[in-house]
């Protein structure tokens, strides 16, 4: 049963054409497509942002009206934080997480295949309803009563609540699939002290994601309750409670941003290490950081509710709690600055976007210290200092990181190079822009401008600063041009990037670029933290795997002892099918709670199908033909001892 | 610096001078922090930069001890912050109450309602968008709102308070020198939120008492025809269904008191001056002024649109 290569690439391709596409459940092709959504999202977004600019460059602009703008602010908000910015990240655990653990296939591919499917519904659904005049209005964290029935007829925060609902479907999908691909997929000898730091921080996420997001189902179904059958959990005069919802939604939503950033420092770690040329310095020290921030980032919720009127003793406790959590932080910081301090730095363009993230991401930092002080959080909430602040956080912790993992990444998804001068450009233009955008709305801010407003009188005095924010806007729009541009040139005529341009140091980089249908002809073993620097080079690899049917080694979860191999399901057109199903329920439950009853008809059919019994080689498990140990434990033998 | 009606950095009151303090406090530990931060980043990528190979990371006890120190510093930073915190919070919150003038404030899309707190009922004052204050005195304003949140911000004088639907809460503030500060709605409150502003006129004892005085009054009779007409107009119209003059028979309670409403420097919110011109567009049109406003537009000829402002602008 030794593998034949063409017979295993056979095994894991797609088959050809629309079918084939329609069909796939390969990791690294749901991975691109959650990549590639996320960007189409992050630029009409973005394209919003620019619109909402141009209207606030000067007082009283005739440009445009509340009820336009507060779609755009709305629906701004909305798909970045649930349709780029998690997605995003998620795209790239996708991708990454199985070929950096030296997997064959991420866990439940089908699974991911059906999550990515209700992110894409999702998406269509939002902007088919904005261009439809019927984006969300009343911002991306829609209040009631604002959003109950009485003060909004329309259909408008039906759409964001229930655009809510299919992104967590999604994002609590590619979740458990991370969760269990890291638990249980790990090469042999990836002991937990050996798993790459952008793994533990997608794992870590995960987690998050699975305990933040039933806050907001809870949330956004209990409003689209009372909007649709009167439920009255938020409509005061019935004995609802319109506090509820805040609690609810921030329970989920401060969390949001840890889910967010998370991943970024998974990604600056990642790429630090790298250009470094020296593993991370106190890699137990930023896991536990990771770790304590995940757990703290659930108890910090209230400082976004400060001006609610919390009783001093309940309000200390979240201040104290909001000013904690950036100890780990801190603690990252200084670890990222000794792996350079003490490494052989090589400035390639991830590392400009790097410098840009250390900029921009302590000041948000520094700021978000001076949200969790009471007095001074209920003189700034609602104002443009805490648009300054969430911009330079997640644009800081999030966009520059994606952006840094752009470049570094694009060589081994596309297998060729970015220009490196490109790269300067970019990078220049985007942090000048962002930097010119941002920094005067902390001064705005302080100056009495409240965020979420259309427009305002001249006599404020906020003209002059507005038109400085916005001309930065045309900046940061060059900068992301510059890089997209460049893409779209190197996809075919960059450099060929070969299997390890960066000579970094994780699993993905012993594969080729682009990797194979089945990510590696023999998965590796690994017997170190940096297989490419570390291992020796005779490290022994999986064999034993059939290759007529898509075989995975599924490994236990502390020392990666192989335990029992398992068949991996085949493309299947089922998982669309269901998302189909599922998507016209969603839309159908807007208008009337029966969608709920007729439209779980179909997705039951669908379902059945998806799990249709299957034959031992379509699925099930085998035991593992080794009956004893295959490989010492991490802590029982020296490196070399490996088999 | 550009001029502003409104700012947090130029308090005129405890509450806002205890917060600014904080504010300059926080300002010049994070500059320092952050100065320092990057300026490590920069040099360790300097250094990393000119190295011919990276530290073994065996030789990484010195830099261990350096991080540890990081670290420890900036925990200690981090809790004098939160020090500086606890005792600002304290502060803010610990204003006396003797003497406080009370005012009860209920938000309404798009605009403030403010009611002097009396024992006799009949002594009440209810008046809308222009809070005036003693200097000196604290206030207590007691918040809470009719239709969806809004939030209470008066930068110069104190943080904000969200005024939400079936909750009363409570709020403090003080101010030290006469003057008009500039306050707006700062939690999203639908279509007309941006121009939901109000002004509160900090003034001494005795002309706040008088002016308490002139508003217990009823409306005065109209001096000149044109008023006299304008008031028919008013009192025959669909304006008294959300209107009240006191001392006529319009007593809705829908919009804005308008009984002593040419005492008010602004309508509409702040957003229009109480000029007979200004008046006269807001009633013609205030969709076009304020669009998705409650107000709807009234279908009254150009004459009496004129003799309604002369009314109301004379409604001292």
């Amino acid at each position: 049963m030794l593998e034949d290569p063409q017979e295993l690439e056979e095994t894991w391709a797609d088959e050809p054409g629309l079918w084939g596409w329609l069909c796939s459940v390969d990791h690294k092709a749901i991975g691109r497509r959650y990549l590639g959504t996320a960007t189409v999202m992050f630029l009409l977004a973005g394209g919003l942002a620019a619109l909402m600019r141009l209207q606030l460059s000067r007082p009283e602009n005739p440009l445009m009206g509340p009820d336009l703008y507060n779609q755009l602010f709305s629906t701004h908000g909305t798909t970045m934080m649930f349709l780029f910015a998690v997605p995003v990240m998620q795209g790239l655990g996708v991708y990454f997480v199985p070929l950096m653990v030296g997997a064959r296939s991420i866990a439940f591919p089908r699974m991911v295949a059906y999550s990515y499917w209700m992110y894409l519904g999702g998406c269509i659904f939002l902007y088919t309803s904005l261009f439809l005049n019927t984006g969300p209005d009343v911002g991306w964290f829609s209040y009631p009563p604002l959003s109950e029935q009485l003060f909004d007829p329309t259909k408008r925060p039906d759409v964001w609540a229930q655009m809510i609902t299919w992104t967590e479907v999604a994002s609590l999908a590619v979740a458990v699939s991370i969760i269990t691909t890291t638990f249980k997929l790990r090469a042999p000898g990836m002991a937990l002290n050996r798993i790459p730091m952008f793994v533990w921080a997608q794992v870590v996420t995960s987690f998050m994601v699975v305990f933040a997001m039933p806050a907001v189902m809870m949330a956004s179904t209990a409003l689209i309750l009372d909007r649709l059958v009167a439920t009255h959990f938020f409509d005061v005069d019935r004995g609802g409670d319109a506090l509820l919802f805040q609690h609810l939604f921030w329970f989920f939503g401060h969390p949001e941003v840890y889910i967010i950033f998370i991943p970024g420092t998974g990604i600056v770690s990642t790429i630090i290490t790298t250009f470094s040329r020296r593993p991370m310095f106190g890699y137990l020290a930023v896991v536990l950081s990771l770790v304590s921030t995940a757990f703290i980032g659930f108890g910090l919720w209230v400082h976004h509710m400060f001006a609610t009127g919390v009783p001093q003793l309940g309000a200390s406790f979240f201040t104290a709690a909001s000013i904690i959590i950036a100890v780990p932080t801190g603690i990252q910081f200084f670890c990222w600055i000794a792996t350079m301090w003490s490494g052989k730095v090589e400035l390639k363009s991830p590392m400009l976007w790097m410098l840009g993230f250390f900029w921009v991401f302590l000041i948000g930092g520094l700021t978000g210290t001076m949200l969790a002080a009471v007095p001074l959080n209920i003189q700034v909430h609602d104002t443009f200092f805490v648009v300054a602040h969430f911009h330079y956080v997640l644009i800081g912790g999030a966009v520059f990181p994606l952006f840094a993992a752009f470049y570094y990444w694009y060589p081994k998804i596309v297998g060729r190079m970015l220009s490196e001068r490109a790269a300067a450009w970019g990078f220049g233009l985007f942090f000048i822009g962002f930097n010119t955008t941002f920094f005067p709305m902390h001064i705005l801010g302080l100056h009495g401008m409240p965020r979420r407003i259309y427009t305002y009188l001249p006599e404020t005095g906020w003209g002059p600063l507005n038109l400085v924010a916005s001309s930065g806007a045309l900046f940061m729009t060059a900068g992301v041009i510059v890089v997209l541009l460049d893409a779209w040139r190197a996809r075919h005529a960059g450099a060929l990037a070969g299997d390890n341009p960066w000579a970094a140091p994780t699993l993905e980089w012993t594969t080729s670029s682009p990797p194979a249908h089945s990510n590696f002809l023999h998965p590796p073993t690994v017997g170190s933290a940096y297989p490419v620097w570390q291992d020796s080079p005779d490290q022994a690899v999986v064999v034993g795997l059939r290759s007529d049917v898509r075989d995975v080694l599924v490994t236990h979860l502390l020392d990666t002892e192989p335990d029992h191999r398992s068949v991996f399901p085949e493309p299947s057109i089922w998982p669309l099918l269901t998302a189909i199903a599922t998507s016209v329920m969603f839309i159908g439950s807007i208008f009337t709670a029966w969608a709920v009853v007729y439209g779980s008809i179909p997705i039951f059919i669908t379902m059945v199908g998806w799990f249709w019994p299957k034959s031992p080689d379509e699925g099930g498990t085998q035991p593992w033909p080794a009956t004893e140990r295959t490989l010492p434990l991490p802590n029982e033998a020296p490196e070399g001892a490996m088999p | 610096m550009t001029a502003v009606l409104q700012s947090v950095l130029d308090p005129a009151g405890p509450q806002a001078a205890h917060i600014s303090w904080l504010w300059w406090l926080m300002f010049w530990v994070t500059t320092a922090v952050f100065l320092v931060v990057f300026a490590l980043t920069l040099a360790a990528v300097w250094r990393g930069g000119r190295a011919q190979a990276a530290i073994a990371d065996t030789a990484d006890k010195p830099l261990a001890a350096a991080v540890s120190f990081g670290v420890a510093l900036t925990v200690v930073i981090l809790f004098g912050l939160l020090g500086a915190t606890m005792w600002t919070h304290r502060a803010v919150l610990a204003l006396g109450a003797e003497s406080a003038v009370t005012v009860n404030v209920t938000g309404h899309q798009f605009w403030w309602e403010f009611e002097y707190d009396e024992a006799v009922p009949s002594q009440r004052v209810t008046t809308a968008n222009e809070l005036h204050i003693p200097v000196g005195r604290p206030v207590v304003l007691k918040v809470t709102s009719r239709d969806v949140i809004h939030s209470f911000w008066v930068p110069n004088l104190q943080g904000k308070r969200d005024l939400i639907p079936g909750i009363m809460s409570a709020i403090w503030l003080q101010a030290d020198r006469p003057g008009v500060y500039r306050g707006q709605c700062a939690e999203f409150c639908g279509k007309q939120h941006a121009h939901m502003a109000f002004e509160v006129v900090a003034e001494p004892d005795a002309q706040f008492e008088r002016w308490l005085d002139a508003q217990r009054q009823l409306a005065s009779a109209p001096q000149s025809a044109a008023a006299s007409h304008g008031r028919d107009v008013f009192l025959t119209t669909q304006c008294v269904l959300c209107h009240t003059v006191r001392g006529t028979p319009a007593a809705g309670k829908v919009g804005p008191d308008l009984t002593h409403v040419g005492t008010r420097g602004k309508i509409a919110s702040g957003t229009l001056q109480t000029k007979p011109d200004d008046v006269a567009q807001w009633i013609r049109d205030p969709q076009h002024v304020k669009p998705g406003s409650q107000m709807p537009p009234t279908r009254l000829t150009d004459a009496d649109v004129q003799a309604l402002s002369e009314y109301l602008v004379n409604l001292k």
